[in-house]
């Protein structure tokens, strides 16, 4: 109980103090991880619409391997991108490993594949009649495609919300391909896995209320997004 | 068709995110996302050559007791490069050598270092410092071994089949533990009560608290936490087999062009040097009452 209040003082000490190294790690936090969903969202929803609209061969089992890759586990992802990005990987030769872009690439392996999923699943749930009626009353394809897509919004930014909530809650891979190094690549959640094997417990306690903060504000915006009314 | 053509417009749509959301990312963030998705490899080789970064392996006691927190920055200062330090257990620091996937190692486990001087995986292998090892116990001292040599401490625990934490990690600490228990040819697995953690030190050593277990550790990272540790204090300590010595070294330059040697041996000498050498001697006595570590350059 103490460690709580404790907790709870010292995060609201260190966001009012203006702590810049915390700031840092935080605005890092939020970069990495919105730059990682904006790639997400915006690779993931046209190739979720195609999967879940479009008929083509091989269709089932790229969404088998897409459904597979949703629960790929962040340190298999992390593994992955470590072997690639290494000095005598394939990319070496890009000086990757250990920066914030290694975070970024890890973090869009394990959120793509739920964007996409999620996307082409409200696809497929929507009625081929309204496909037609919608043809029907001359709309071009573009038009067709924002009235879907309006049709589909809850489904899409909660695809989004899920997608970020992955991104937020990682640390595996972010301590892998990050490597978790002072005033480059540590960010909010590797700091909490360093305090407490420091035993610092009243940082990544305050820490954790702070992951949480911005946890609570960006999903707020999206669900506000979501469940607004719909203007037709 | 219009699918593509949908398709192309999110791609370009997506670029220019790319640009705009990593614009105030640190410069080379963005050169990097940008030139990826240009494939412009060969400007991004030359412009990662200009960064200068020093990637440093070492163990989790250097960055856990807040040594490194000191030295880099000093470094820095002094020198133009940016060190990136990686904080893993011994066994996978001095992996990364093998592989030319570091440029500075500094680490502490003596018997598998030389073997990578030997292969000429590393080269201007150097001593550096030292502290001890010790073991830490519950205060209550179930197993009797307060006070005794190491090597009748170990057999008295394993013989008592009373709590041991061991990293199991193939860090130097891990490797160390196990040295003992391989001279009293014991199988410390065979005690019940024997955990491996798989963890750095910090956590096994909360970990023990928590079990109220024995454990090997490093002085420098049981000071650091003594406060949270309920319960427990030094049981053996001051023997000379506890000796734990740190190296620094460089990866061999002829493994990768990637590999930063003028920075890798600048760091080497800086390691060694006279002002560093003091600054590691008084590190940590204001906070703990003795240093963390002891100067001990050839």
């Amino acid at each position: 109980m103490d460690l709580l209040l404790e907790g709870l003082l010292r995060a609201l000490e260190m966001i009012a103090s203006g702590d810049p190294e915390i700031l840092e790690i935080t605005w890092r936090t939020l970069r990495v991880s919105l730059t990682a969903v904006l790639i997400s969202t915006f690779v993931g929803i046209p190739l979720g619409i195609l999967f879940g609209l479009k008929r083509f061969p091989g269709r089932k089992i790229l969404l088998v391997i897409i459904n597979i890759l949703m629960g790929l586990p962040p340190v298999v992802a992390g593994l992955w991108i470590t072997i690639l990005l290494w000095r005598s990987g394939p990319l070496g030769h890009l000086a990757l490993l250990f920066t914030p872009t290694a975070i970024v690439m890890a973090q869009v392996l394990v959120s793509l594949p739920i964007i996409i999923g999620l996307t082409s699943s409200a696809f497929q749930q929507i009625d081929e009649k309204m496909i037609l009626q919608i043809k029907s009353l001359g709309a071009t394809k573009l038009q067709s495609l924002l009235i879907l897509l309006n049709e589909t919004r809850v489904s899409i930014l909660a695809a989004i919300i899920a997608g970020f909530g992955r991104v937020i809650a990682e640390v595996g891979a972010a301590m892998m391909v990050g490597g978790n190094i002072r005033g480059e690549t540590r960010i909010l959640t590797t700091s909490i896995v360093m305090e407490v094997s420091k035993g610092n417990f009243d940082i990544a306690f305050a820490l954790s209320f702070i992951i949480m903060t911005i946890t609570f504000l960006i999903t707020f915006c999206l669900t506000f997004l979501q469940q607004r009314s719909r203007k037709v | 068709m219009n699918t593509k053509k949908f398709l192309t417009t999110f791609y370009i749509g997506l670029l220019l995110l790319l640009l705009t959301a990593c614009g105030s990312a640190n410069n080379d963030t963005t050169e990097e996302n940008q030139t990826e998705t240009e494939n412009k490899s060969e400007e991004q080789a030359e412009q990662s050559a200009e960064v200068k970064d020093l990637i440093l392996s070492t163990t989790t006691s250097t960055q856990d007791s807040g040594l490194l927190d000191v030295l880099i920055p000093i470094f820095e200062e002094q020198h133009p490069y940016n060190v990136k330090p990686i904080a893993v257990g011994t066994g996978q620091a001095l992996e990364m050598s093998v592989n030319g996937e570091a440029d500075v190692l500094l680490t502490h486990a003596p018997a598998s270092e030389q073997v990578l001087v030997d292969a000429g995986d590393v080269i201007n292998y150097k001593r550096v410092m030292y502290n001890d090892f010790i073991i830490v116990g519950p205060s209550s001292d179930p197993a009797g071994i307060k006070g005794l040599e190491v090597v009748e401490a170990f057999q008295k625990v394993f013989d008592s089949s009373a709590a041991f934490a061991s990293r199991g990690d193939d860090s130097g600490t891990h490797k160390k533990e196990l040295g003992i228990w391989e001279s009293l040819n014991i199988t410390p697995s065979e005690n019940e009560a024997y955990l491996e953690t798989g963890q750095g030190m910090g956590n096994t050593l909360q970990l023990a608290a928590e079990k109220q277990a024995y454990l090997l550790t490093d002085r420098a990272t049981y000071l650091a936490q003594a406060d949270n540790l309920a319960d427990m204090e030094i049981v053996v300590e001051g023997d000379e087999a506890l000796l734990n010595i740190y190296h620094v070294m460089q990866v061999n330059p002829d493994k990768s062009d990637i590999i930063n040697s003028a920075g890798a041996e600048a760091f080497v000498e800086f390691m060694i040097s006279d002002e560093i050498q003091s600054i590691i001697e008084e590190f940590g006595k204001e906070e703990y009452g003795q240093p963390l570590f002891f100067p001990y350059s050839e």
